[in-house]
């Protein structure tokens, strides 16, 4: 098993067909990130959406708190 | 015994749990496979008699284009799962293989047409295989778009599990129907990959590419699966420990 | 007490089901000819967008001839496509669709008569139509049996596949693009047989197997889809 290709420049050019090998390979592996990486920014964008969860559920919870202490006898 | 283990498995905690330990060594296992595939075959298996170089484009082509139709009938079966037993998880399962099926037919297609331009001259060749391809990528964007139309997660669900279990019955029937039709209009087919002899010096680095895209494909599926899990369940208190960063300890199966 | 003699009902009990699936059948088509506008319309558009093919391409005869069994069928196909929508929706937003699953009666003969009858008003009037436009756009002779019996067998199944997705979308607004794109792959297969039968027709060939295949794609659908669909409808009521 041997390098098929004289040089770099071979290697990129391939006779002509380069353009279209890299091309194929270079969109196929950029999609395949795109999908393999999706995952992680599902995870922040959950991660962003519990917090925010978070901090309307205690704003709520100290409104209650403080309007319970208003009607609360002195 | 064999039941206890198939209803555990319909626990979205348990699946959680368990495919932690399988994931970094499915990535390794698709990046090694992968990487080594390509460069094997751009940089060392020698030149196609006919093609040149250009044939190349077959260690992801053909690859894809066999994820994208077993995709379609893993999303089926998830379906048909989730159908028969109730089970959420297989409805998640279903989701993320319609997703993943989509991309991999789309790169089925895109690199088709690119490996057809140096070889017959066009993009585009309305051929047998092309052709059905690009029916199996409408499928599929059906049922991504019928999952995004219904308002309730549970009968998207349903719905989009009819839809594929539907798709599947069908598929054989336009394979070979589009194949018949092919023959009708063009008396000479030209099929690249189904050479019956297909050198071993071009075979092996194709089989590495296809096994490094089935493990690719699973870790991708159980990824997707995950987060969807996390989403679904966001109320419960296993998925708040989750996002908090702590481990699972090994409770009750949410 | 003991009745000895056993009739075709204890034999097979979903004939049971047939005097009530005629009664369905006619009072679905009493029904549909009432909205005399559901007839009309698939054949409006059969017949204009036909008419515009000469515009869009040259009146050339050769040429017409060429592309009229593709385009009478992909016609035909996106006529039945239009009037697919509307299969359930009126059942479903009256409420009766809800009744129908609630009967005993299997949910089969309900979908099974309604398919029935929106062939008899769309699918059997365009084969009925299509020996007109065939003229029209100059196919040759030999075509126009083929023409006629392939549209007569395809469009029924058309009509079974489409509503498969007339179910899965009736519970949603402005699902006619849905739906369309739902059940455009499954149309394929009835596409190919149907114009192979004409194109062999033309060219001189037997079109006796296409339509038998035709007819086993009718055959089928008529098993499978109705089930299909009363299934979509169960899970649409749902939402």
């Amino acid at each position: 098993m041997q390098f098929q290709f004289d040089s770099l420049t071979a290697f990129l050019y391939m006779d002509g067909h380069g353009i279209f090998v890299w091309a194929a390979y270079g969109v196929t592996f950029a999609a395949l990130a795109a999908v393999a990486l999706y995952p992680r920014l599902q995870r922040r964008r959950l991660q962003r959406e519990l917090e925010r969860q978070r901090r309307i559920e205690s704003r709520r919870r100290s409104v209650q708190a403080s309007r319970a202490r208003e009607t609360e006898p002195a | 015994m064999a039941w206890q283990w198939f209803h555990r498995l319909g626990s979205p905690r348990w699946f959680y749990q368990k495919t932690s330990a399988w994931m970094p060594w499915l990535a390794l296992a698709s990046l090694l496979l992968i990487g080594a595939g390509s460069i094997w075959g751009l940089g060392f298996a020698p030149e196609d008699a006919k093609q040149g170089n250009s044939y190349r484009i077959i260690y992801i082509h053909v690859p894809a284009a066999f994820l994208a139709l077993a995709g379609y009938y893993i999303m089926a079966i998830s379906g048909a799962i989730g159908l028969i037993w109730k089970m959420k998880l297989s409805f998640v399962v279903m989701r993320a293989a319609a997703t993943l099926g989509a991309v991999l037919t789309f790169i089925a297609l895109f690199t088709g047409a690119v490996w057809g331009k140096p070889t017959w001259g066009t993009y585009w060749v309305w051929d047998a295989r092309i052709t059905s391809m690009l029916i199996l990528f409408f499928l599929y964007i059906g049922v991504i778009a019928l999952s995004h139309a219904f308002s309730r997660e549970q009968v998207a669900d349903k719905a989009c599990a009819l839809l594929a279990l539907v798709g599947t019955v069908n598929i054989p029937i336009i394979y070979k129907s589009v194949d018949w039709w092919f023959t009708l209009h063009q008396p000479a087919t030209i099929k690249f990959t189904q050479q019956s002899s297909i050198d071993p010096s071009m075979f092996y680095p194709l089989l590495t590419m296809i096994i490094g895209f089935y493990c690719l494909y699973a870790w991708t599926l159980i990824a997707h699966t995950r987060e969807k899990i996390l989403q679904r369940e966001w109320r419960t208190s296993w998925v708040q420990q989750v996002m908090r960063g702590e481990s699972l300890s090994e409770g009750k199966a949410g | 007490m003991s009745s000895p003699e056993r009739t075709l009902i204890d034999y097979a009990p979903a004939a049971r089901s047939v005097p009530g699936f005629l009664a369905l059948l006619r009072s679905e088509l009493l029904l549909v000819l009432r909205r005399s506008a559901d007839i009309a319309n698939p054949l409006l558009f059969f017949v204009t967008v036909l008419a515009l093919l000469p515009l869009g391409v040259g009146p050339e005869p050769e040429l017409l001839a060429r592309l009229a069994p593709g385009m009478i069928w992909v016609v035909a196909l996106l006529a039945t496509l239009l009037s697919q929508e509307s299969l359930f929706r009126s059942d479903f937003e009256d409420g009766s669709l809800e009744q129908l699953a609630l009967t005993p009666q299997p949910l089969y003969f309900a979908v099974l008569a309604k398919v029935a009858v929106h062939w008899l008003v769309t699918g059997l009037p365009l084969a009925l139509l299509s020996p007109l436009l065939a003229m029209m756009l100059n196919l040759p002779a030999a075509g126009y049996p083929a023409l006629f019996l392939s549209l007569l067998l395809g469009t029924a199944s058309l009509s079974l596949i489409g509503a498969v997705g007339a179910a899965l979308t009736v519970a949603l607004r402005r699902a006619g693009l849905l739906l369309a794109l739902i059940v455009m792959p499954l149309y394929v297969p009835v596409l190919i047989f149907g114009t192979g039968a004409v194109q062999a027709a033309l060219d001189g060939y037997a079109y006796g197997p296409q339509l038998a295949i035709l007819a086993a794609l009718l055959a089928g659908g008529t098993a499978l889809a109705p089930l299909a669909a009363a299934g979509a409808i169960r899970i649409s009521l749902d939402n």
